[in-house]
């Protein structure tokens, strides 16, 4: 089982941070410190997997993977396979990237819900749902289709989106 | 999807992210968190805000709980907006609710309506939506609220819906596995559903089940192996393939699925090995996801009923991962072989040399991964290189999570192998001074009981070479400046019992020693009781023999301020020290008599030599005594103070009754016939120290006591074993007891083993000289993997191998080497075998068992409710044959495959090694959308979130 997704910058300041087994925040952030710490420590050529049972108790590993700013790191147990994983983040990152376009750290700080919808249709209750950028894409899609149906009155301020607007 | 997902928040919360971004110490983001936490709450309470702007605030609350701040006062408006009708509201709120709140918070039992109302939805949206919640939220006793509708939704029409509810109820079996076992039969059902990806999502719940019982499930067996084969021909759709490979997800499921059913049965083995030889050969090892199988099949093999031919293949995918450049295949590859070795130990030596290329590897997964390998092929042979690597690599490392691990493997290894007592105490003292404060107190008594009883094979003069060589160490090692409390009581009591013993030192340069340690510790008053104790058995030795005990002044001068000391056990220490020294020699001789700390003393437990007073006293008019199971209403002291240490210790509420008081048990005799001065004062916390040293103060007998109130730790009656009790050893510890006790013998008559140590470090000092590497790392593999593979004469020099490698048969006689050279056609065998062969033998057609074919059993019951889902399938409702999974091969592909769509993306994702060449054809991709960058770039720099100014484009060296 997938017991957490964190993403997190290279400062150690979260952007993304989903327990699939309840934390209370303060341990969150605690887990987050600890997290960070041991990745930070970590050059740059060596294996994307940590055990990481200080952390989050016996048996348990974390892949993470560097993308420019960030870090992508899966948390789970032995029920799963740690090349599988970086895989998975993999995934998620292609559907980000297809998502946003260029996906940059900037876009998930505005957007965490919709990485929250993304990640949500990737993995359901800490187990691997769908591993096809695609079908999660089609998912996401039917989704904001709905909701851009039931809310007709656009949300976001002119001023805004004319701002940032592509 | 990127723009029109834009920026959908408000200016307000740009402000903060950027004011966030922007903070330039911890302190000065919290002061502007504190203030955006002001704002919301005073927004929040605002009447009628409007519902969209509450979505905001929501958002804004989970990102400020993001970074550690409470949203508490927050909670209840996500609660509220569940219940919103619009989609987007729900959603939201829903989001917010899940990561705010766990599954037993109070807030809770508002939601649970909503959530059955939304599972009955007819949008199938809304429906998902409620199931995501649903898995996060919902607890053992509102369970049962819901799971009338989740089992309904297994058979809804839309296949996203009924993944999900089958992952929901998975959940729920992991809450609590009762509230949901009359419905394991649904998981069965679902495993022949329609749709390969709800097929795939109850692979997860019956993983679980299988490992649970897997007995109730061998029956499954040929469905597994059929589906897994079904997947690996592709004759899945083309969508679920990733970066071409069918289904890996499903794969990897199904492996270790097997590979759980499979374990020592050979009957169900046999039905995989074909499947998994065809999965060998068309895994395209090239790809990471490729890998992944690969490795999943390696675990399967060597899980299941052994076969041969598969365990060869699966040596060699081994072996490519070892000798892979990338350090996840290497990581890989080592765990590989570490499951390996379990079914053939002389897998790894073909490995060595790569094996210690990891151990030397910077990466410390690697090395761990490594260790933990070294730690499964430790044997007799090679215990003390490993174990002095492990210590090397102990006193390297800060991490004190792992060192307390290493350090208990090191005392494990130490304890089950040990080639001699001389080598155990040397590792023992290593450990103690490197990790002493992380290991476990038992370890100190049982190195104490081990000095205290030397070999046990009535030789004396060997037992007191070894004290005296522990001595020597000790008063040696008394020289460093940081010592473990753990590690300073066990010197202190060995110096005690055994300093003066062989008359090499003096009983004043012990005492000398001694009275610095309890100076250098004097906040330890641990240390310091044995401190004591151990001045009070020198002088007492001393005395008994004859001679006049001068004290030195910084001795009398502890004793003075013990005796003054807070703590009562010390005290009393100093004052039994002090009463001591005034007895005469018989006295003494009595009260600590030497060397005795391991006699067995004979407990009167009926204390039959005060009848004489009972009866005069009873004459005199005394009342009778009671046992105590006779009287009521009282508890019995022992009694009492057990269930007071267990309370102290667990810290938790009690919520049974407490338990009648029991007849007292024998160690409370031993307490009662005690005098113990700190019960009738208030519980002390000196009360739990090792109350050995304490007692073995008062009186001869209470030596005894003492020794009794730790029997289980400390005395193994009529059991001959040295290192290592059952708690300790792994499962093969009593197998190895025997072997280890002939490697005993063989180094005793060899002399102690100061000599093969000896020559063990001068081994050492000129290997370091010498600057081949791989010369020294051949040596290091040789004297790991104890093969003559390279110079086996090297190894010779240390003489108590010799005798041991005869005298246990389990080991491997050195000739391993010229097998291993004999058998080199091992790999082309396999290539060359016919595939076709091998498909044919496995081809187990469902229907040519029909009686035991679950699928059939299966399709019964499932007649009404795949109806409707059929539909769906139009091209495929028609043909039920028994090879269901043929339904997916018909289907029309939904959509076009990922892989052909966008080759690009595969093909750079199987090249991101190399990520050179991936940043160039990432540039070339890039062409279009250089704007797109330029502007997210100027808006980033103007936010300020990425102040390192590096180009926004995450993913540019990784994806186009």
């Amino acid at each position: 089982m997938i017991r957490a997704v964190i993403v997190m910058n290279t400062q150690g300041k979260p952007r993304l941070v989903k327990f699939y087994d309840f934390q209370p925040p303060e341990k969150q952030q605690e887990l987050i410190r600890s997290v960070y710490g041991v990745l930070s420590e970590r050059a740059d050529n060596v294996s994307n997997f940590v055990e990481a049972d200080a952390i989050f108790g016996p048996g348990t590993q974390l892949v993470y993977k560097h993308f420019a700013t960030l870090y992508f790191v899966f948390v789970f147990d032995s029920a799963e396979n740690e090349l599988a994983m970086l895989d998975l983040i993999q995934v998620f990152v292609e559907t980000l990237d297809r998502c946003f376009k260029n996906v940059c750290e900037l876009d998930m700080v505005f957007n965490f819900n919709k990485m929250h919808m993304l990640l949500d249709e990737i993995i359901f209750g800490g187990q691997v749902l769908e591993t096809s950028s695609e079908q999660v894409l089609k998912a996401v899609e039917e989704i904001a289709k709905l909701e851009k149906s039931s809310s007709a009155i656009s949300l976001v301020p002119k001023s805004v989106s004319a701002r940032f607007g592509r | 999807m990127g723009s029109q997902g834009g920026w959908g928040q408000s200016k307000e919360f740009l402000d903060l992210v950027k004011s966030i971004g922007e903070a330039r110490s911890k302190a000065e983001e919290d002061r502007i968190i504190l203030r955006e936490i002001e704002t919301l709450k005073r927004r929040i309470a605002e009447p009628d805000v409007p519902r969209r702007k509450m979505k905001e605030y929501l958002i804004r609350l989970v990102y400020v709980e993001m970074l550690g701040h409470d949203a508490s006062f927050g909670y209840i408006h996500a609660v509220k907006m569940t219940h919103d009708d619009s989609l987007l509201l729900k959603r939201t709120g829903y989001l917010a609710v899940t990561l705010f709140l766990n599954e037993d918070h109070d807030l809770i039992i508002l939601i649970v309506n909503t959530i059955q109302k939304d599972l009955r939805s007819d949008n199938y949206l809304v429906v998902c939506a409620a199931l995501t919640a649903v898995c996060k939220l919902i607890n053992e006793e509102t369970i049962p609220a819901v799971l009338p509708q989740v089992v309904e939704l297994l058979g809804h029409s839309k296949e996203a819906v009924r993944k999900k509810a089958v992952l929901a109820l998975h959940r729920f079996y992991q809450r609590a596995p009762n509230s949901v076992s009359h419905l394991i039969s649904n998981f069965r059902k679902r495993l022949c559903d329609n749709d390969p990806g709800v097929m795939g999502a109850t692979l997860c719940p019956l993983f679980d089940l299988i490992k649970e019982d897997i007995n109730s499930y061998k029956d499954l067996v040929v469905s597994f192996v059929s589906i897994l084969k079904q997947v690996a021909e592709r004759r899945l759709p083309k969508t679920y393939d990733y970066h071409q490979m069918p289904a890996p997800f499903i794969q990897i499921k199904l492996l270790k699925i097997l590979a759980l059913l499979g374990g020592g049965d050979k009957q169900a083995s046999g039905h995989m090995y074909t499947v998994l030889g065809d999965i060998f050969r068309k895994v395209e090892a090239s790809s990471n996801i490729g890998n992944a199988v690969l490795y999943e099949c390696i675990c399967c093999v060597s899980s299941i009923y052994p076969s041969p031919k598969l365990l060869e293949t699966a040596v060699d995918a081994t072996s490519r991962f070892l000798k892979s450049d990338s350090h996840n295949l290497k990581y890989m590859g080592i765990d590989a072989l570490g499951r390996l070795i379990k079914i053939n130990p002389d897998i790894a030596e073909e490995h060595q040399l790569a094996v210690i290329d990891c151990l030397e590897d910077p990466d410390d997964t690697l090395k761990r991964k490594t260790f933990e390998l070294l730690y499964k092929m430790t044997k007799s042979s090679n215990v003390e290189v490993i174990v002095d690597r492990m210590i090397d690599y102990m006193i390297s490392i800060n991490d004190n999570h792992y060192k307390t691990e290493i350090a208990s493997r090191c005392v494990e290894l130490a304890e089950q192998f040990a080639p001699s007592n001389q080598w155990f105490i040397q590792t023992m003292n290593k450990v103690f001074e490197h990790a002493g404060d992380l290991v476990n107190v038992r370890v100190a008594h049982n190195l104490m009981r081990l000095i205290a009883e030397g070999f046990g094979e009535d030789d004396e003069g060997a037992d007191s070479q070894l004290r005296s060589s522990a001595v020597d160490s000790y008063l040696h090692i008394l020289g460093e400046p940081k010592l473990p409390s753990v590690f300073l009581q066990v010197i202190c009591w060995v110096l005690g019992e055994y300093g003066t013993a062989d008359g090499k030192y003096s009983a004043s340069y012990i005492l000398g020693k001694l009275c610095d340690v309890a100076e250098a510790h004097s906040t330890d008053d641990t240390v310091k009781a044995y401190t004591t104790s151990a001045i009070m058995k020198i002088c007492a030795f001393e005395i008994a023999v004859g001679r006049k005990v001068e004290l030195l002044p910084e001795c009398q001068s502890l004793i003075d301020e013990l005796s003054a000391s807070h703590s009562t056990d010390l005290q009393q220490r100093a004052y039994e020290l002090q009463a001591l020294l005034g007895l005469d020699s018989q006295a003494v001789e009595s009260v600590m008599p030497l060397d005795a700390s391991c006699e067995d003393i004979e407990i009167d437990k009926n204390l039959s030599f005060l009848d004489s007073f009972v009866i005069q006293s009873i004459e005199k008019g005394a009342r009778p005594y009671i046992p105590e199971n006779e009287r009521s209403g009282m508890f019995n002291i022992g009694n009492f103070r057990s269930q007071y240490q267990h309370e102290a210790s667990s810290h938790s509420l009690r919520f049974e009754a407490y338990e009648l008081p029991k007849p007292s048990p024998p160690p409370t005799v031993a307490q009662v016939a005690l005098p113990l001065p700190t019960t009738d004062l208030v519980q002390m916390p000196e009360q739990t120290y090792p109350r050995e040293t304490h007692q073995a103060a008062n009186l001869p007998s209470a030596t005894h006591a003492s020794s009794a109130d730790f029997g289980v730790k400390l005395r193994l009656e009529g059991v001959q074993r040295k290192w290592g009790r059952p708690t300790y050893s792994s499962p093969s510890a009593s197998s190895s007891s025997s072997t280890q006790k002939t490697a005993n013998g063989a180094t005793h008559l060899d002399g102690g083993g100061t000599a093969s140590s000896q020559t063990r470090d001068s081994f050492y000092d000129s290997r370091r000289q010498q600057a081949e590497v791989s010369a020294e790392k051949q040596k290091l593999a040789a004297s790991l993997f104890g093969a003559s593979t390279v110079k086996s004469e090297k190894r010779q020099p240390s003489a108590h191998k010799t005798p041991k490698g005869i005298s246990t048969s389990t080991e491997k006689p050195a000739v391993k080497g010229a097998i291993s050279s004999s058998e080199p056609p091992k790999e082309k065998t396999l290539p060359s075998s016919p595939p076709p062969d091998l498909l044919d033998l496995g081809e187990p057609t469902p229907a040519s068992i029909p009686s035991v074919d679950p699928f059939k059993q299966l399709e019964g019951l499932l007649g009404p409710t795949s109806a409707p889902s059929a539909i769906d399938h139009s091209s495929a409702a028609g043909p039920k044959a028994p090879d269901l999974m043929a339904l997916y091969a018909d289907a029309p592909p939904a959509g076009v495959s990922s892989g052909s769509l966008n080759p690009a993306l595969a093909d750079m994702y199987t090249v991101n090694k190399n990520s050179h060449e991936t940043a160039n054809v990432a540039a070339v991709k890039k062409g279009p959308n250089l704007q797109d960058s330029l502007q997210k770039d100027a808006t980033a720099r103007q936010v300020g979130v990425t102040p390192t100014g590096n180009n926004p484009n995450l993913f540019s060296d990784l994806l186009g």
